[in-house]
C-alpha cells in the first residue's frame, strides 16, 4: 500500500446531523449540527455530560426517536443516504446494516419472549427466506461466540444477569453483520469486571469482523482504553475530536481540559470539577456555548460561535483561543 | 492582533432568605405546577367534569329554588306550586282548594320530565335526589376516608402484627363485592335503625374503607423509609409527630384522585341499593329508587320516569369520573412530548462554515 | 436443565396458591358469620313469625340450631362450609344447597357471556385508542368507556326492554326462557344444554332471552377494560424492549402485535379477576331487572323474605367463588407470565 493509495470509503458519514424534541416550551435542539466519519473497524467514542446531545445522537443516527420529534442533516452509511428514506428502507437498515446496543440491558428484552424467539423474529424482519430452525440454529450459534451455551438459548431473559443480557443484546446486535454498531452507555449499567468482558467482545467485533463503533459513554478511562478516536460532546456540538492518544494528552478546547481534570484516578487529591450547568437547548446563548463556564472566556466568546478547526494531524476543536475556529477566516491559512 | 481581554471573574452571589410572600407564593406555585404542565386533553377532562358536577352541585344546594314542587308533594294549593302537605301549617285543603298533579303526565311545559304513577313531579324528583345524592356521598366518603386514612397511616407507619391483621380484614372485606357488602349492611342495619339517610351512609362507606386503608398504607410504607422520615427519627421527633407533620402531608396528595373515583362509585352503589329498595326509603328522593318505582310505567309503554333518574345518575357519575381521570392524567402523566410539528429548521451553520475550506470534514480513516 | 424446569415449577406454583386460599377464606367467612349475626332479635321469628303459632317458631328454631351458643353454631356454619351444607331454607322448603345448584347455572351464563363481551369490547376500543392515542378514536373510546361505565345497569336494562322489547318487539323483556318452550335441560346450563340435546329451538329460544341482560352487563363492565387495556397498551409502546425491537427492524405491525398488545394483555387476566367481584354485583341488579332466575334475584328475594339461612348460604357461595376466581386468576397468570413463577 503506497502512501498515495486512496482513503478506504468511510463505513458512516455524518454531516450536520440534527435532532430536535418538541417540548411544551418550543423546539429543544438536541443535536445541532454534528458531523464526522467513522471508517470500517474504527472505534470511535463519543463523551460528553448527561444531557449533552450524545444519545440523542446515537438514535438520531437510528432516527429511533420518540413522537413529536424531528431529525435533519446527512446520515451516509456505505455510501446510501438514511435521512428521509422511506419507512421500509430505513427499516431493513436498522439491524442489517446499522445496529445499536442500549444501556440497560435488563429492560430490552421482551420478557414475554424467549431469547430464541428473539433472534428468529430478528433474523427473518431481514431474511424471510432463513427458516426457523436455521434462524435458531444462527440464534444459538452467535450466542456460543458470546460465551452463552446453547442450552440457554430457549429461556426467558428474566433467567439471566444484567451481563448475560447485555451479551444477549450484543449478538442480536450482530447476527446480521451490520456495518456500524452504535453502543450507547453499554456498560454503565453493568459492574467492573463485567465492563471488561463486554469491552473485550466489542473490540474483538472491531478486529474480527471490521465492524465499525461508535462507543457513547460519560466514561473517559474507557475510551482512553478501547477507542481510536474520541469526539467530545457539548450542547449538541462536536467540541473537540481527534486521536485519542492526541486529544487526551493536549486538549485544546477548554471543556475537553476540564473533562479530563475531573477524572478521579489514585493520585486524586482533590475533586474538580466544571462550575456551572450545560445551556438551555430550547434557546441556547450567543456565540460559544461553552463560555458561560469556560475559565478562558474573552470578549469574543460570548458574541462568535467558533467553527471546528485544525489544531494538529486529524485533530480538531471548535474555540476561539485557536484563531482558526473563527467562522469568517476559512480558507485563511494561519 | 491584539491579544483578546479577559472579563473579570464574576463576583460570588450573595445568598438571600426568601421573604414570607415568596414562601407563600411558591408554595402556591408548586401546587398548581402539575396543572400548568399538564397536556390539554387532561385539563379539558378536568374542566367538563367540574362543569358537569358543579350543575348537580348548584341543584343539591337550593332545591328549592329550581324545584317546583316538593320530592313528595301530590298535590299543590289552586294558583300556586306551593305545598299543602308540607311545611308547619297546613293547608285545609277544603276550604282553600287544592289541586292534584296529574298522574303519569308526558313531558310538558307545566312538567318538564312529566309525572310519576304517584303524581309527583319527576324534575323535582331529581333536583331533591341531586341533595340527596351530594349529601350520602359526601358523608359516606368522608366516614370512608376518616377510617381508612388513619389506620392505613398508622398500619403502614407501625408495621408488625398490627399491619398484618389489619391488612388482611381489609383484603377480606374489599373481595366482597361492593353492592353486595352494602346489601348486608344496610340489612343489618335495618334491624337496629329505621332506613334512611344514616343507614344508607354507613353501608356505602364500609365499601370504600378498603381501598382509602391500602392506598395511604402503600404510600405510607414508601415514605416511611424517605431520607427525611429517618432525619426527623434521627432529632427524636415522636412517631406521632412524624406521622402528622412529615408522612401525612406527604401521603395526602394520593387522596384526591381516589376521591373523586370513588364518589363516582359511591353514587353507583347508593342507586344499586335505592334500586333493589335497601337504601333511603320512599318517597324521599333517590335516583335509583325512583327508577326500580319506574319499572311498572316501562311495561305499560310510559318512558320519562325511567329515563330521567337514569339519566341523571349517569351525568352526576360521568362528571366525577371525568375529574377523577383528568386529576391522574396530570397527578400521573405517562410521559410524553409532543407537540413539534414541521421540518428542523435550517441553521446558520451550514457546512460551508467549516475552517479548512473543504466542505466534508474529513477527520479521515483509522490510522 | 432449561426445559425441566418449567414444569415443576409451576406445578409448585400452583400449590403455593392453592396452599394461601383456605387461610384467607376461613378469615372471610369468619367476616361473614359476624356481619350476618351480628344483628340482634329473632330470625325465625322474622321470617316465619307471621305465619306460624309460637310453639312452632320455637320448635323451628331449636331445630335450626338457634338456641345454641353463637360460638357452636359458629362452628357448624364452618363444617357446613367445608361440607358443602348449607342446611335448610327457612321460607323454602328446598334445602339452601339446592337452591344454589338450582340457580347458580343462571347466573354463569349471563355473567360468563357478558364477561367475555366486555374484555372483547374493552381489548378492541382500548388497543385502537393506545395505538392512536389523543386521536378522535381514542378520545371517543375513552368517553365511551367512561359514559357507558357510569350508566347503571338496571337503567341500561330497562331502556333496552323498552326499545327491542316494547317498541321494536325483537327480544324477550325478560326471563330465562319462554313459558311455551318445553325443553330438557340436563346440566341445567340452557345454551349447552341446547346443544347437547340438538335441540335447537331451544337453543335459540335461551339464546334470545340470554342476549339484552348479557348484553347490557357487558357494555357496562366494559368501560373498567377499556380503561384499563388503553392504559397498559399506552405503557408497552413505551417500553424498552419495543424501542429496542424497532432498532432489530422489526416490523411495526410485529412490534405491535407480538411485543406491545401481548404484554398489554398481561395484567388483563388479573383485572378480569377482579372485576369478577363488580361482575357479581352487576348481576344482581340485572337478574332484577330482567327476571333472570339466577343466584342474584334469588338472594334479593330470600334478603325480602328475610330469610336468614338462605341469604347466609348464598352470600357465603358468593364469597367462596370470589376467592376460587382470584385462584384461577393466580394460576392462569402462572401460564402466561414466565417471570411469575420462578
Amino acid at each position: 500500500m503506497t502512501a498515495n493509495a486512496p482513503m478506504p470509503e468511510p463505513a458512516l458519514r455524518v454531516r450536520d446531523l440534527q435532532v430536535a424534541y418538541g417540548t411544551p416550551r418550543g423546539s429543544l435542539q438536541a443535536v445541532d449540527g454534528v458531523s464526522f466519519d467513522l471508517a470500517p473497524g474504527e472505534s470511535l467514542g463519543i463523551v460528553g455530560e448527561s444531557g449533552c446531545g450524545k444519545s440523542s445522537m446515537g438514535r438520531g443516527l437510528m432516527q429511533l426517536l420518540p413522537p413529536g420529534a424531528a431529525v435533519g442533516g446527512s446520515v451516509l452509511l456505505n455510501g446510501e443516504e438514511l435521512i428521509g428514506v422511506d419507512a421500509g428502507r430505513l427499516r431493513r437498515a436498522r439491524g442489517e446494516d446499522i445496529a445499536m446496543v442500549f444501556q440497560e440491558p435488563m429492560t430490552r428484552l421482551d420478557p414475554l419472549m424467549r431469547v430464541s424467539k428473539h433472534f428468529v423474529e430478528a433474523i427473518r424482519a431481514h431474511r424471510p427466506e432463513v427458516s426457523k430452525a436455521d434462524a435458531r440454529q444462527m440464534g444459538r450459534d452467535i450466542l456460543a461466540q458470546m460465551g452463552i451455551p446453547p442450552t440457554r438459548a430457549d429461556n426467558y431473559p428474566h433467567e439471566f444477569s444484567g451481563g448475560m443480557r447485555q451479551r444477549i443484546m450484543i449478538a442480536l446486535g450482530i447476527v446480521l453483520q451490520p456495518t456500524v454498531i452504535i453502543a450507547d452507555e453499554p456498560t454503565t449499567a453493568l459492574d467492573v469486571i463485567v465492563e471488561a468482558q463486554i469491552l473485550d467482545l466489542l473490540d474483538r467485533l472491531r478486529t474480527d469482523e471490521n465492524v465499525g463503533l461508535l462507543l457513547i459513554t460519560h466514561n473517559l478511562g474507557l475510551v482512553a482504553e478501547t477507542c481510536d478516536r474520541v469526539a467530545v460532546m457539548y450542547a449538541g456540538r462536536i467540541v473537540e475530536i481527534g486521536p485519542v492518544v492526541d486529544v487526551f494528552a493536549n486538549p485544546r478546547h477548554p471543556y475537553t481540559q476540564g473533562l479530563l481534570r475531573s477524572v478521579i484516578s489514585i493520585e486524586t487529591t482533590k475533586l474538580v470539577s466544571i462550575d456551572g450547568t450545560p445551556p438551555d437547548l430550547v434557546d441556547p446563548p450567543a456565540g460559544c456555548r461553552f463560555a458561560p463556564r469556560c475559565a478562558q472566556a474573552f470578549g469574543d466568546c460570548t458574541t462568535v460561535d467558533p467553527v471546528l478547526a485544525d489544531v494538529d494531524v486529524g485533530h480538531r476543536a471548535a474555540c476561539l483561543l485557536q484563531t482558526g475556529s473563527y467562522p469568517q477566516r476559512m480558507g485563511v491559512t494561519a | 492582533m491584539a491579544a483578546p481581554e479577559r472579563p473579570p471573574a464574576p463576583a460570588a452571589p450573595v445568598a438571600v432568605a426568601p421573604s414570607r410572600r415568596e414562601l407563600i407564593r411558591g408554595r402556591i406555585d408548586h401546587t398548581f405546577k402539575p396543572w400548568r404542565k399538564a397536556n390539554p386533553m387532561a385539563r379539558r377532562l378536568v374542566i367538563v367534569g367540574v362543569l358537569m358536577t358543579s350543575v348537580f352541585a348548584v341543584l343539591a344546594l337550593l332545591p328549592s329554588v329550581v324545584a317546583p314542587y316538593a320530592e313528595d308533594q301530590y298535590r299543590y294549593i289552586a294558583g300556586t306550586t306551593d305545598n299543602p302537605d308540607g311545611g308547619e301549617a297546613r293547608v285545609d285543603c277544603v276550604a282553600v282548594g287544592c289541586e292534584q298533579l296529574p298522574r303519569r303526565e308526558a313531558p310538558s311545559s307545566a312538567h318538564p320530565f312529566g309525572t310519576t304513577s304517584a303524581r309527583f313531579d319527576v324534575m323535582s324528583r331529581i333536583v331533591h335526589g341531586s341533595r340527596v345524592a351530594f349529601a350520602i356521598v359526601i358523608l359516606s366518603t368522608g366516614l370512608a376516608m376518616g377510617i381508612g386514612v388513619p389506620l392505613g397511616l398508622w398500619s403502614g407507619y407501625r408495621g408488625g402484627k398490627v399491619d398484618r391483621i389489619l391488612v388482611t380484614l381489609m383484603d377480606a372485606v374489599y373481595v366482597i363485592p361492593g353492592l353486595l357488602l352494602a346489601i348486608i349492611v344496610a340489612f343489618v342495619l335495618q334491624q337496629y335503625f329505621d332506613p334512611g339517610l344514616a343507614s344508607a351512609t354507613v353501608a356505602v362507606g364500609v365499601v370504600y374503607v378498603p381501598q382509602y386503608y391500602r392506598v395511604i398504607r402503600n404510600h405510607t410504607l414508601s415514605v416511611k423509609e424517605e431520607p427525611f422520615v429517618e432525619a426527623a427519627r434521627a432529632i427524636g421527633a415522636s412517631p406521632r409527630t412524624i406521622v402528622t407533620r412529615y408522612v401525612f402531608f406527604n401521603v395526602v396528595q394520593s387522596v384526591p384522585v381516589i376521591f373523586t373515583l370513588n364518589a363516582a362509585d359511591a353514587v353507583l352503589t347508593l342507586a344499586g341499593l335505592g334500586f333493589l329498595g335497601y337504601g333511603v326509603p320512599f318517597p324521599q328522593a333517590e335516583w335509583g329508587l325512583d327508577v326500580s318505582q319506574a319499572l311498572s310505567d316501562v311495561v305499560a309503554g310510559f318512558w320519562w320516569t325511567a329515563f330521567f333518574p337514569g339519566m341523571a345518575i349517569m351525568l352526576l357519575v360521568t362528571g366525577l369520573t371525568l375529574i377523577g381521570e383528568g386529576l391522574n392524567d396530570i397527578v400521573n402523566p405517562l410521559l410524553r412530548l409532543k407537540g413539534f410539528k414541521g421540518k428542523v429548521p435550517a441553521r446558520a451553520r451550514t457546512n460551508a462554515q467549516t475552517a479548512g475550506g473543504a466542505a466534508e470534514p474529513s477527520d479521515g480513516a483509522g490510522q | 436443565m432449561a426445559g425441566a424446569g418449567r414444569g415443576s415449577s409451576m406445578r409448585s406454583y400452583v400449590l403455593g396458591r392453592l396452599a394461601f386460599a383456605p387461610i384467607f377464606l376461613f378469615l372471610l367467612l369468619t367476616l361473614l358469620f359476624v356481619l350476618l349475626r351480628v344483628m340482634p332479635g329473632d330470625p325465625v321469628q322474622a321470617a316465619l313469625g307471621d305465619r306460624l303459632s309460637a310453639e312452632q317458631l320455637d320448635a323451628r328454631r331449636a331445630a335450626s340450631g338457634l338456641d345454641d351458643p353463637i360460638l357452636v353454631q359458629y362452628g357448624r356454619y364452618l363444617a357446613e362450609v367445608v361440607r358443602g351444607d348449607f342446611g335448610e331454607a327457612v321460607t323454602d322448603p328446598r334445602p339452601v344447597t339446592q337452591i344454589i345448584v338450582d340457580r347458580f347455572p343462571a347466573t354463569f351464563e349471563l355473567t360468563m357471556v357478558a364477561m367475555i363481551l366486555a374484555v372483547g369490547i374493552g381489548i378492541v376500543v382500548g388497543a385502537v385508542g393506545a395505538r392512536f392515542r389523543d386521536g378522535p378514536l381514542d378520545v371517543g373510546g375513552r368517553l365511551f368507556g367512561i359514559v357507558i361505565y357510569a350508566a347503571p345497569v338496571f337503567w341500561l336494562g330497562i331502556l333496552a326492554q323498552l326499545l327491542f322489547a316494547n317498541r321494536w318487539g325483537l327480544l324477550p323483556t325478560g326471563n330465562r326462557i319462554s313459558a311455551r318452550i318445553s325443553y330438557e335441560s340436563p346440566t341445567g346450563f340452557f345454551l349447552l344444554d341446547g346443544i347437547l340435546t340438538r335441540d335447537w329451538t331451544f337453543f335459540t329460544t335461551a339464546l334470545r332471552h340470554l342476549v339484552l341482560p348479557a348484553a347490557t352487563l357487558g357494555l357496562v363492565i366494559s368501560g373498567v377494560f377499556i380503561r384499563m387495556v388503553r392504559v397498559n397498551m399506552l405503557q408497552t409502546l413505551r417500553a424498552d424492549y419495543v424501542e429496542a425491537a424497532h432498532g432489530r427492524g422489526v416490523s411495526e405491525r410485529r412490534v405491535l402485535f407480538n411485543h406491545a398488545f401481548r404484554n398489554a394483555l398481561v395484567p388483563v387476566v388479573t383485572i378480569m379477576g377482579l372485576q369478577f367481584a363488580l361482575l357479581l354485583g352487576g348481576a344482581i341488579l340485572t337478574e332484577t331487572t330482567f327476571s333472570w332466575p339466577g343466584l342474584g334475584s334469588a338472594l334479593v328475594e330470600f334478603i325480602n323474605a328475610r330469610d336468614y339461612a338462605a341469604v347466609q348460604g348464598i352470600v357465603t357461595f358468593f364469597a367462596v367463588m370470589v376467592v376460587l376466581v382470584s385462584v384461577l386468576i393466580d394460576i392462569l397468570n402462572g401460564l402466561i407470565d414466565p417471570r411469575v413463577r420462578y
